[in-house]
């Protein structure tokens, strides 16, 4: 045991304390949790710690070892900026959940065994649906839904795939799983679908682009790239994952060239950055890992300031589409070089961060001899320039001019931008500090020159090929539309099968409604009412007939007793006089 | 970082327009000069930075420039004419 405190408890205790600062003490508050967090973090050595018995389990809330620590120095280190940035919400509810949102992120870095990964992993989800929620728009609802339904099925999922691997295994520790058997393969469709794999995806493009404007920039930062610290942890090396992550890197760019919501664009680009990521951990070699691991941190950094940058434009001028945008660089110049720096290290220009973490996993899978995932990660490198590296701050800062002179973005914005901006140029312009963090020892030398002449090569002409595309026109325009992706199955589906089973069951309902509930029953009513009559009147007419009423009167009397017996009007005598007749009926028959 | 220019503005220009930076005539002109001049340079640096590759074609002349180039237009190009076909929706597609 330390005297340190586990990571997550500062954030989640943080965040049920919110309501009870106000004015400026909140924003000090807020800031101070994260550097509290980070000061703990530092001072927790490596090892294995706050070991809590349940059941008869051993529950591991601090497994610390280099991997993990990145990923929680990255976590607290963002935390931090997001929480800066979001300083101007007065809302609790968004401070809240946003925090505990970083702190069962940290909950899932830190655990050491299946039983808390899987808590923080739920809470993960629950806490992070207010962060889109919160924008309170129709859409938003909508896609909050669809977010908490697909993470709820990737959830189950996962929960299977540890059932089965906990009762094969006997252990709940959660290590190097490696494919083998059903367990392990749900456990990582579990965590692929929170790592945004082709056709799993959807959940992220449709999801990110409506949470607040805050919010967005917290979801940018944890769930996939906890994904990623899952998938190194559990799956390094695993052949699958190179072809996942290469696909993640091609198909988003198609999407983001043509979409015209510049935070979707986004949103398909941190599919197409962490498709590296994944690539990097399939390849499994320790130059690989550490790529990967080093581009979640650079790209975590990154990712946020544009996600920041649009934020801060959304905020000023109420509109995010490329349509309704552009020019915007007279008025909000700082925000405009924010996001160029932004740009700049998502494209990996050299002296900026994504060039000394990309190009290890380039590297990698190079040296493994891999030319089809080379060839597609090249192509994926220009295309990223291409749609963020260009296309988001020329069609909201340059393009055509708006005509709108919003006010430059509010000092605690352009801090928390800054800040990233700052680090972003830091890690690229000295990456030895963020190598020595690193799982494995770095013996990567980014700074070659061939290196800075190939990248800045494929940049140059990638930006040639824009600048031409768009003199000649054959730029596609930015069109006020949307685009169809695999969520049209379940958008779409969901109300196919609403219809279907409407037709159907309904229909069903409908029929046995009928069925049972009119016809039948009242048939049996008609049937049993009548056959008790018919049964009383062959007894009364027997009894008339002995004692010698005959023709007409017969009739009559025929008539009024079975008119009185329907209508249940019977003279109370002759209504006993039957039951008493059924009575010894039943006796003699008994 | 002069990759962003501006395209020619057509209409409703501010007359008040108070001298921005590619409001001023002939500053596209001049930056598009330059960025053309950056990659000639490059062009021709290639051939004097000697290289040492993983990949064979890492050698070829120029390999990286043709490759950034023709990746992009193939990229738009594929992305105008085949994607966007098939999944350009209105706007209320869902909500109809």
């Amino acid at each position: 045991m330390t005297g340190s405190l586990p990571p997550f408890l500062i954030f989640v205790a943080g965040a049920l304390l919110v309501p009870f600062f106000r004015g400026k003490w909140k924003g000090a508050y807020l800031l101070a949790i994260p550097v509290i967090g980070f000061w703990n973090l530092i001072h927790v050595p490596q090892g294995t710690h706050w070991i809590v018995a349940f059941l008869d389990y051993q529950l591991v809330l601090g497994r610390v070892d280099r991997l993990s620590l990145i990923f929680g120095y990255i976590f607290h280190l963002i935390s931090f900026i997001a929480i800066l940035y979001a300083l101007h919400v007065k809302e609790d509810l968004q401070h809240m959940s946003g925090l505990t949102y970083a702190g069962s992120a940290l909950g899932v870095t830190f655990a050491g065994d299946f039983f808390t990964f899987f808590v923080f992993w739920e809470l993960l989800t629950v806490s992070s649906i207010f962060l889109i929620w919160a924008r309170r728009t129709e859409a938003a609802l909508g896609a909050g839904f669809r977010y908490l339904l697909v993470h709820a099925a990737g959830g189950l999922c996962l929960l299977a795939g540890i059932v089965i691997h906990v009762s094969q295994t006997g252990s709940i520790q959660f290590g190097y799983l490696g494919l083998n058997g059903l367990g392990t393969y749900l456990i990582f469709i579990g965590f692929g679908l929170n790592c945004a794999w082709p056709i799993l995806h959807p959940w992220l493009t449709d999801a990110y682009p409506e949470a607040t404007i805050t919010g967005t920039v917290f979801l940018s930062a944890f769930t996939t790239k906890l994904a990623v610290y899952a998938l190194a942890r559990a799956y390094p090396g695993t052949e699958a994952l190179i072809w996942i992550g290469a696909v993640m890197t091609g198909f988003p760019i198609f999407y983001a060239v043509i979409e015209n919501d510049l935070r979707r664009v986004l949103a398909y680009s941190l599919i197409n950055q962490v498709g590296f990521m994944v690539c990097g951990i399939g390849i499994g070699t320790q130059l690989a890992i550490n790529g990967a691991v080093c581009h979640a941190f650079s790209h975590i950094l990154y990712k946020a300031l544009l996600f920041m940058s649009m934020g801060a434009v959304m905020y000023r001028t109420g509109k995010i589409n490329g349509t309704d945008l552009g020019g915007l660089y007279r008025t909000m110049p700082l925000t405009c070089i924010f996001c160029m720096v932004g740009a700049a290290s998502i494209s990996a220009f050299p002296l900026f961060s994504g060039f000394v973490s990309k190009a290890m996993v380039m590297d990698a899978a190079a040296q493994g001899g891999m030319q089809a995932v080379w060839f597609i990660l090249l192509f994926a490198s220009a295309g990223v320039f291409h749609h963020s590296g260009i296309k988001i701050p020329y069609f909201a800062f340059f393009s055509h001019d708006s005509g709108l002179r919003p006010k430059e973005a509010p000092l605690h914005m352009l801090l928390a931008m800054g800040l990233a901006a700052f680090l972003c140029i830091f890690i690229g312009s000295f990456p030895g500090y963020l190598y020595q963090l690193l799982p494995y020892p770095v013996e990567y030398v980014p700074y070659t020159t061939p290196h800075i002449l190939a990248q800045t090569q494929l940049l140059f002409f990638s930006a040639l090929a824009f600048t031409l595309l768009l003199l000649s026109g054959i730029y596609p325009a930015e069109m006020r539309c949307i685009n169809l992706d695999v969520d049209w199955f379940y958008r779409k589906g969901a109300r196919l099968f609403y219809v279907l089973t409407d037709r159907s069951l309904n229909r069903i309902n409908e029929a046995c409604d009928g069925f049972f509930f009119r016809d039948l029953t009242g048939v049996l009513f008609r049937a049993s009412k009548e056959a008790a009559v018919r049964f009383v009147l062959f007894f009364l007419v027997s009894f008339w007939l002995l004692t010698g009423v005959r023709g007409r009167r017969l009739e009559m009397k025929k008539m009024n007793a079975y008119q009185d017996m329907m209508r249940g009007t019977l003279p109370v005598g002759i209504g006993a006089a039957a039951a008493c007749l059924f009575i010894l009926l039943v006796y003699g028959l008994v | 970082m002069g990759k962003n220019r501006r395209s020619p503005q057509r209409g409703q220009a501010k007359p008040q327009a108070k001298g921005y930076l590619f409001d001023r005539p002939g500053s596209v002109r001049k930056l598009l000069r330059s960025f053309y001049g950056a990659l000639a340079f490059l062009l021709v640096l290639d051939f004097l930075v000697h290289k040492h590759a993983l990949f064979p074609w890492e050698e070829w002349p120029e390999f990286y420039a043709t490759y950034g180039f023709v990746a992009c237009v193939v990229l738009v190009v594929v992305a105008k004419y085949v994607l966007r076909p098939v999944v350009m929706k209105r706007e209320d597609y869902y909500d109809r």
